[in-house]
């Protein structure tokens, strides 16, 4: 889960990080009277949940009122990739003398939070991972230990000379961390951390993303969470036990665990076609989940064909054949719907769809080929990837 | 031979007398695994399956001589199960619950390792040595005993795969599905030397998936330490960047962890990588002639 920019700000101040004045802003009229608040220089940003938003022009210096106000009429209702811009800030123009990067992220090796540091702040971390690695230095915690005030320092003493920035920067270290901890973390970046003309450190920028294993114990993160129309079907999915995530393609994909959905989307784009989703109905075998994951493969227009690509572990084929019984009597779709069944209950499954007009094959490579001659046998727009 | 489980694994169940427990410890022992007790507190002195059920992993361990654990416990309580099961003496943990908070694991970790702990998982299948021990939630009668093995980090995809082994006549040694999510137990490095070291293991199937880049070290340790040959499948070459496919591991972000890159590694160092999963046989039969 994402938050916004303004967000992320209010935790890190809540922690007694240093970050600029700043307001959040939904209108011409809030800009003005928070440019008075604040005083000028500022800097409108924009408020989305991606990435990008300089370059996208979302973000905006203003020496005067009225271009900030010039800002703010370009900056909302601006489309930044799929998201458009309700709201912004107005934040502190405040003079920068150097920007660094700190952040703080979980490392698959050493199974601990990683903290990331560089000099090349201001940046796109990614850009400075590709063209300059050695600019970022890497600090596993350990778990037990936590961030000691030595490991705050050691890190600081590598981006700051003066001490008293130093001492500044070990205390944001240690903050950082807590937070990450606190709220069950998968990101926590202050991006450009900056040295001001007075010589204080601030936050100017923050972004953090959370654990969705952990949201359950997160009310206050869970309470910020603003899913797009594509995330809230993916969350409705989610509480019926399944996980959907929507593409562009036609193929609708109705499989059972994870690795093989994307086995099953790698196998389609690798015949010609496009998947329209990943759909994993994972390990339960219950009718109503076969159900509910036709209604939902269904409501996506651009399905003009369904693969359902079970292997039975846990999962029983019977049980998906009779829950996909069911759902066509339901529903009562014309859409052509190629199925495979192996594994457990496989013979059972296949018994019960025998008197049906689906298409049943043995293998996923053929569930593929089969679905793609299906669409192809019908004029069709074709969505590459 | 096998790695990890066989004959002389004693086996206990935590959350034995859950839904997914009881049915699996049933399934398993139907399989031959020798299940010797079951733990869920409040409710010792209780049989399911006729197995015996303790309060403790202590009293289970002292009571029966357990050295491998299986846990189903819910998600919120896994990451104590499994420092419990440590505490305990347990030599061999799988973790099967699902939804493990990240840093529940990070905050494992150090403990296991204390105590030299082996983990499997969580949000895995678990692993089989077939006709020796099964010990998850994989179908076991599509296993066959070989020469095989194999580790996957995901379930149905290795169902997927070892029946296309079975059928082509390729039997598995053990076959270990090792999990989707970013901080997990045992990986590819720990199995494939466990595989190269096991005398009955003639080659190895890795399965692997977008996101993080353990495919990309795996690659370089079997360059650097892996005799037998090695055949590969990476799952998700379609998937879009910045979603996560059902696993919390399986997100592309910036750039690094995306199938091509992981095929790109594999092949750089010798080993081969199927474009689907009904190729596997054939490249290990061509790289054991």
């Amino acid at each position: 889960m994402k938050i916004h920019e303004y967000q992320a700000r209010e935790i890190f101040a809540r922690y007694g990080i240093p970050v600029t004045d700043w307001v959040l802003c939904y209108n011409e009229a809030e800009v003005t009277a928070a440019v008075e608040k604040i005083g000028l220089p500022v800097v409108v940003k924009a408020q989305v949940l991606t990435g990008g938003r300089g370059k996208a022009g979302g973000v905006k210096f203003a020496t005067t009122l009225e271009k900030a106000q010039d800002a703010t009429r370009n900056i909302l209702g601006m489309k930044i990739k799929e998201y458009t811009v309700e709201k912004l800030i107005v934040a502190d123009g405040v003079e920068i003398k150097s920007e660094f990067y700190v952040g703080l992220t979980i490392d698959r090796i050493s199974k601990s939070v990683l903290v990331m540091a560089s000099k090349e702040g201001g940046m796109e971390i990614e850009e400075v991972a590709k063209t300059n690695p050695d600019a970022i230095l890497k600090y596993p915690v350990d778990p037990d230990l936590g961030m000691t005030p030595f490991l705050a320092r050691k890190i600081a003493f590598a981006l700051f000379d003066d001490y008293a920035l130093v001492k500044q920067a070990a205390s944001i270290l240690q903050k950082l961390y807590q937070i990450f901890i606190d709220t069950d973390a998968t990101l926590v970046e202050v991006n450009p951390l900056v040295i001001t003309d007075k010589d204080e450190l601030y936050a100017i920028d923050g972004k953090m993303t959370f654990d969705d294993n952990a949201l359950y114990r997160q009310k206050e993160i869970y309470a910020l969470n603003e899913p797009t129309e594509d995330e809230l079907k993916e969350i409705q999915a989610k509480e019926k036990g399944l996980s959907y995530i929507r593409l562009d393609g036609s193929i609708g994909c109705m499989v059972n665990g994870a690795g093989l959905a994307m086995a099953t989307m790698d196998m389609i784009k690798l015949y010609g076609g496009s998947p329209a989703n990943f759909l994993d109905i994972g390990g339960s075998s219950n009718p109503r989940k076969v159900i509910e994951a036709m209604n939902l493969l269904l409501s996506d227009k651009n399905v003009k064909v369904v693969m359902i690509n079970i292997f039975g572990g846990i999962t029983r084929c019977d049980d998906v054949a009779k829950g996909l019984l069911i759902a066509l009597e339901q529903i009562k779709t014309s859409i052509p719907i190629v199925i495979r069944l192996s594994g457990t209950n496989a013979k059972e499954g296949l018994e019960i769809l025998k008197e049906t007009d689906l298409t049943v094959v043995e293998t996923m490579s053929e569930a593929a080929q089969k679905a793609i001659s299906l669409i192809n046998a019908k004029p069709l727009k074709h969505t590459a990837i | 031979m096998s790695i990890l489980v066989n004959k002389n694994t004693k086996l206990i169940v935590q959350g034995i007398t859950g839904r997914d427990g009881s049915f699996h410890s049933w399934k398993m022992k139907e399989s031959g695994t020798n299940i010797v007790g079951g733990v869920t507190p409040g409710k010792g002195g209780q049989t399911i399956h006729d197995i015996p059920v303790f309060d403790t992993v202590e009293e289970a361990v002292k009571a029966t001589g357990a050295n491998t654990s299986i846990i189903f416990v819910p998600a919120p309580l896994a990451a104590d199960a499994i420092l419990e099961a440590s505490e305990a003496g347990i030599e061999l943990v799988i973790a099967i619950s699902e939804g493990v908070p990240t840093l529940d694991m990070v905050k494992v970790t150090p403990y296991l390792k204390k105590k030299g702990t082996k983990l499997i998982g969580p949000n895995c299948p678990g692993l089989i040595s077939p006709d020796e021990s099964l010990v998850g939630i994989l179908p076991g009668n599509i296993f066959l005993k070989g020469k095989i093995g194999l580790m996957s980090r995901s379930g149905t995809l290795t169902y997927e795969m070892v029946n296309q082994l079975t059928t082509s006549g390729l039997g598995q040694s053990t076959c270990v599905g090792i999990g989707g999510d970013p901080v997990a137990g045992l990986y590819y490095q720990e199995l494939l030397q466990m595989f190269e070291d096991d005398p009955e293991t003639e080659a190895i199937v890795l399965i692997g998936e977008i996101g993080g880049d353990a495919e990309e070290r795996a690659a370089q340790y079997i360059k650097e330490h892996i005799t037998k040959p090695v055949v590969a499948f990476i799952a998700g070459q379609t998937a879009p960047p910045g979603k996560r496919m059902g696993h919390a591991g399986a997100i592309i972000s910036s750039g690094t962890g995306t199938a091509e890159e992981k095929i790109a590694a594999f092949e750089s160092v010798g080993v081969p990588v199927a474009r689907k999963p009904s190729e596997i046989p054939e490249l290990i039969k061509k790289l054991l002639n």
